[in-house]
C-alpha cells in the first residue's frame, strides 16, 4: 500500500466521542450490543429525512445516542450537560489565544 | 491569511464546534464523578489513531495464504486464533473469517450501524458508515462492487454478511496469481483494507510493484 494513510478520524471530536464511548463500555457501564441497538435506532431516525454520508452526521448521531443513554442512566443529566457546556464555551471566549483553556472552578 | 482567532478584535481562543463542546461537557461531568479517567481517553485515541489498522488484518490474511493449517483454524475459530496474535476485540465480539473462492465472493456490511472488526482493520472508512453503502450492499451488491471498480465473473456468487455488535467478519481475499514464493511481508503489502471488507481484491503483485 503505497498511498498515504487516510486519517482515522476526520475531526478531533469524532475521536473524542468514540473514545469516551469505548472507555465507558470497557468500564462496564453498558454492553456493546445495547449501545449498538440504540445507536442504530438513532441512525435510522436521522436517516429518514436525508441520506447520511457517514461523516459528521454519523458522529452527530453517535453523540446524541450517548447523551441520551448517559442521561437515562443518571450518569450525566441533560441540565448538567448544558451547564458544563456553557462553562466551557465561556472559558474559550475568555481565555487569551495560546493559553490552555480550563474551566473556572 | 487572517484566521478567526488571529483577529485582534477577538483575541480569545478559537471556540470548538458545538459537538466538541458537548463532548467536553460529558467528559467534565463523568470525570468529576470519577466514572472515567481522562488518560484512558487519550490512550484509546492513540491506540486507534496509531496502533490498530488494516495491517493487523493483512497479517492474518498473509498467514492464512501461506499456512493451510493456520487457514483451517482461522475458518473454524477466528476469535481464538486472532486473539492469540493479540488482535482481540475490546467489545467481546466474535470474529468470523470468510474465504473468497472462484465460486463465492464475500462482502461485509453493517445495516444496523457500523459494526466492524476494529482489532483487525481499525476504524472504518466513511463510506462504510454511509447510508448508501449500508442500504445498497444488501440490495444490489454487484452494483456496489462495480462502483468500487470490481467486476466478478458471472459464475462467482456474491454473499453479503451483515455484521452485528456480537459478530464481525473478515474477508480472506483470493491470493493473487504470481505470488508463489513471496514471503509474509510481501504478501501483506498486497492485502488492502477494502479487500478484507470485500469491496476490493488483493493487489496484483506486478501492478503493485510498478506502482511502488
Amino acid at each position: 500500500m503505497t498511498s498515504a494513510p487516510e486519517p482515522k478520524f476526520s475531526e478531533p471530536w469524532h475521536a473524542q466521542v468514540f473514545a469516551l464511548t469505548v472507555v465507558l463500555n470497557e468500564a462496564g457501564h453498558f454492553d456493546w450490543p445495547d449501545w449498538a441497538t440504540r445507536f442504530g435506532a438513532t441512525l435510522k431516525r436521522h436517516g429518514l429525512d436525508k441520506e447520511l454520508d457517514g461523516g459528521d452526521d454519523y458522529f452527530i448521531a453517535w453523540l446524541e445516542t450517548l447523551e441520551h443513554y448517559l442521561a437515562s442512566m443518571g450518569m450525566a443529566e441533560t441540565q448538567d450537560v448544558l451547564t458544563a457546556k456553557a462553562a466551557w464555551e465561556a472559558a474559550y471566549l475568555t481565555t487569551p489565544h495560546g493559553v490552555p483553556v480550563q474551566l473556572a472552578d | 491569511m487572517c484566521m478567526p482567532h488571529d483577529d485582534p478584535d477577538h483575541p480569545h481562543s478559537l471556540l470548538p464546534p458545538d459537538p466538541a463542546l458537548r463532548i467536553k461537557a460529558l467528559e467534565t461531568i463523568l470525570t468529576r464523578k470519577g466514572l472515567i479517567d481522562p488518560a484512558a481517553l487519550d490512550e484509546i485515541i492513540d491506540t486507534y489513531e496509531n496502533k490498530i489498522g488494516p495491517r493487523n488484518g493483512a497479517h492474518v490474511v498473509a498467514r492464512a495464504w501461506l499456512d493451510p493449517a493456520f487457514k483451517a483454524r482461522l475458518l473454524e475459530d477466528a476469535t481464538a486464533l486472532v486473539s492469540e496474535l493479540g488482535y482481540y476485540g475490546r467489545q467481546g465480539e466474535h470474529m468470523v473469517a470468510v474465504e473468497n473462492t472462484d465460486d463465492i465472493h464475500n462482502m461485509v456490511v453493517c445495516t444496523l450501524c457500523s459494526c466492524y472488526p476494529w482489532p483487525l482493520l481499525g476504524i472504518p472508512p466513511g463510506w462504510y458508515k454511509s447510508d448508501a453503502y449500508r442500504a445498497r450492499t444488501v440490495r444490489e451488491p454487484r452494483a456496489v462492487l462495480a462502483d468500487f471498480g470490481v467486476t466478478l465473473p458471472e459464475r462467482t456468487a456474491v454473499r453479503v454478511w451483515d455484521s452485528t455488535a456480537e459478530i464481525r467478519y473478515l474477508v480472506i481475499p483470493k491470493r493473487p496469481v504470481g505470488t508463489e514464493g513471496m514471503d509474509e511481508a510481501g504478501l501483506m503489502a498486497l492485502v488492502t483494507r477494502d479487500s478484507m471488507i470485500g469491496t476490493g481484491l488483493a493487489l496484483d503483485p506486478q501492478a503493485s510493484e510498478a506502482k511502488a
